[in-house]
């Protein structure tokens, strides 16, 4: 029982992050037909940011700065790559931000070198937040939460109440309408591809030194989100949200328990492959993903 | 068969042959091997891509998965367990290719477009996950091991010289091209192209695409299959890297950097490609990054390749026009060098200032400089400034010239 409830609370807890990942993905493309290949890079740079960061004038104004940093990055992205490439069609817009992703790991190995650097969870976060029976539930995965959760809720406020939020919920379904009516469509691409981009940089800000800060940190969540994506229904929030929280729990859940499978493999040895395996099993029984109705 | 097709097969073999004989160093055999067995990799990814429509993020998984089979072939043969010869070996890896193509292919073929391509992004990643967790037979991080001197020698043939094996992977690369190529013109293979242009009129016709899209898939991995028991051939070591992610994105890389619209494409990117990573790789570690750029400007600036580069100058040529240009490629290439000399120079320095216990003096023949200081941060920052601002007003005169000259030849 006690194990169980600490894992559910870390699953839970990496599910919210890899929703924090994927909602930003979903909302860039369902807005703009863009599966942005280097969303996982724009979390790897939010985390290496928050690092320098915190270093210079600690960790909370990181936890603001930082994202602000990636998601004018992303913002640049889109103004000055992505719009152009634009006319090429989706493939070209794929490769794009496929070879951006190149670049920034590149970038990332230039700056700050190919080890894991030493990016702690702040002292005041530090320690133990309750106990669950005989363990204690650290701090720092409570706060992990409390932001994801946070940032959700304002997102969907957002989203729903706000002028922009509702005219980006237009130009998702009929851009050209939105245009006619005065509205500058682009400049609403330009800030939802930032915003996805400072969302993934947040996830890095708390991910990065909850996990571990290292170079491969987009090679090795990148492939998950996408799952995630292609799971829940491409295009589809409530579909991520439910794909994130299933795979988090799966994969913390895999790496805890020792059951012996087949061939002397042992089930958290076999988890890596967990993810890839319901996206296959998936594929073949319900092709368009949990909650998804694009089809092609 | 026109003369032309002949003429142009036949320069290629020639080449094929002469190649080794005129670039006689070590250094150039392996890369010019290497090549070979690149090239075949890259049009049968080319044959998903450029033919299909499909664009996919793990096509090492085929070459990869057929390389380990081959590997194992070959120690049994070694072992005396089987009776084959090599120079069939790839035979051997493209049919176990084919084989994980029918098997994974049946899910990735399911769905096309952007679907299609995290799909086969996330069944990479299932095998490479795979290849790791089952050392027996893969051989973990450090892979499989083997010699490919083995059994008799057929007419003096052992594979043990490098240039042997370079003409046998020359032989491999102009028979799978020729296949390649005779696909293209076969009734699946227009069929691909409808399917890529138009899926809904394709089924509308009759055809399944899914089914299209599954047996283009299957050939392709033949391909990659083959092109991955001449590397283990090559190499005669078959690790993890093999069917990496890494290797996935290379062969993409290099086929959309020679031109996806044209079959021959992707054969001067394989060129190009193994040029980066063998040569390249040996002077600076920041290669990657250079890559990455080359392939960025390309997506921005060039979305048919090189190869589109080419063929655009091929009526200039035939009109004798092509004289005109001469100035302003001249202005346009000694700006782009002007630039990249000055990111050459900024990204060196910050490689040199973050790698740890490394002097901050980089010397050159002739000039050396202190990274830590600020004058040639300064220096090479004006250089690249410089360097973009000839290029912008340089691009205008080219575009000025190219417009006449094409007005000129319609007149």
């Amino acid at each position: 029982m006690e194990f169980f409830l600490v894992q559910l609370l870390n699953g839970i807890s990496y599910g919210l992050l890899l929703f924090m990942l994927s909602s930003g993905l979903t909302l860039v493309f369902s807005l703009m037909g863009v599966l942005n290949f280097a969303h996982a890079s724009f979390y790897m740079l939010g985390a290496y940011f928050a690092f320098q960061l915190s270093t210079w004038i600690g960790f909370w104004p990181a936890l603001a700065l930082a994202p602000l940093g990636v998601g004018a990055i992303g913002m640049l992205v889109e103004r000055f790559g992505l719009r152009k490439v634009h006319r090429y069609g989706h493939v070209a817009e794929l490769l794009f931000t496929f070879g951006l992703a190149y670049l920034i790991d590149e970038a990332v190995h230039l700056v700050w070198g190919r080890s894991a650097v030493d990016y702690r969870v702040p002292p005041d976060l530090d320690g133990p937040l309750f106990s669950i029976f005989t363990s204690q539930y650290p701090t720092y995965r409570g706060f992990m939460m409390l932001v994801s959760v946070a940032m959700l809720v304002s997102i969907w406020l957002a989203l729903t109440r706000t002028r922009i939020g509702l005219v980006i919920q237009a130009a998702l379904s009929h851009p050209q309408t939105v245009e006619a009516l005065g509205h500058n469509v682009p400049r609403v691409f330009m800030l939802v591809f930032g915003g996805g981009a400072a969302l993934a940089g947040l996830a890095g800000v708390i991910g990065g030194n909850a996990f571990v800060t290292e170079p491969g940190m987009a090679a090795s969540v990148g492939p998950i989100i996408f799952v995630i994506v292609v799971v829940g229904g491409m295009g589809s929030l409530a579909g991520a949200f439910i794909a994130s929280l299933l795979i988090g729990c799966l994969q913390t859940f895999a790496v805890a328990l020792d059951w012996p499978l087949f061939f002397g493999l042992k089930l958290s040895q076999v988890a890596p492959v967990l993810p890839y395996l319901l996206m296959v099993l998936l594929l073949i029984f319900r092709p368009k993903g949990l909650m998804g109705t694009r089809e092609g | 068969m026109n003369w032309k097709r002949y003429f142009l097969w036949g320069t290629t073999a020639i080449v094929f042959a002469v190649a080794p004989l005129v670039f006689t160093s070590s250094f150039a055999l392996t890369m010019l091997t290497q090549m070979g067995s690149f090239i075949i990799f890259a049009l049968a990814y080319n044959m998903l891509l450029g033919q299909g429509g499909m664009l996919s993020f793990g096509h090492a998984v085929y070459s990869g998965l057929g390389a380990y089979i081959a590997v194992h072939a070959l120690n049994l043969m070694g072992k005396g367990a089987l009776v084959f010869p090599v120079t069939l070996l790839p035979l051997i890896g493209g049919l176990a290719g084919m084989l994980f193509g029918m098997l994974f292919g049946y899910v990735t073929t399911r769905r096309a477009g952007t679907t299609f391509a995290l799909i086969s992004l996330g069944v990479g990643e299932m095998v490479f996950a795979c290849v790791l967790m089952f050392p027996g037979f893969f051989g973990g991080e450090a892979g499989v091991s083997t010699n490919r001197v083995v059994g008799k020698a057929f007419l003096g043939v052992t594979y043990g010289p490098a240039l042997q094996v370079y003409y046998l992977v020359a032989a491999w690369c102009l028979i799978s091209m020729a296949a390649m190529y005779a696909l293209t013109q076969t009734p699946l293979g227009r069929m691909a192209n409808a399917v890529r242009d138009n899926p809904e009129r394709a089924e509308f016709v009759g055809y399944d695409t899914q089914k299209v899209r599954f047996l283009q898939l299957v050939l392709s991995s033949f391909f990659a299959g083959v092109s991955g028991g001449l590397s283990c051939i090559n190499f005669e070591i078959v690790s993890a890297e093999n069917v990496s992610a890494l290797r996935s994105g290379g062969v993409l890389i290099a086929t959309f950097i020679g031109g996806v619209p044209f079959f021959f494409g992707p054969i001067l990117g394989a060129i190009v490609f193994i040029f980066f990573v063998v040569a390249l790789s040996g002077f600076t570690k920041a290669w990657l990054l250079y890559l990455g750029l080359f392939f960025v400007l390309m997506v921005l600036y060039a979305p048919g390749g090189l190869a589109s580069l080419l063929l655009l100058h091929i009526p200039l040529l035939r009109a004798r026009r092509l004289n005109r240009l001469a100035l302003p490629y001249l202005l346009a290439g000694g700006a782009a060098l002007l630039a990249f000399a000055g990111v050459v120079g900024l990204v060196e320095m910050v490689y040199r200032l973050s790698e740890q216990g490394a002097s901050t003096v980089i010397s050159l023949p002739g000039v050396s400089f202190d990274a830590a200081t600020a004058p040639p941060w300064l220096f090479f920052g004006l250089v690249l400034v410089a360097g973009l601002a000839a290029l912008h007003f340089a691009r205008q005169f080219f575009s000025r010239r190219w417009h006449d000259v094409q007005a000129g030849m319609k007149a």
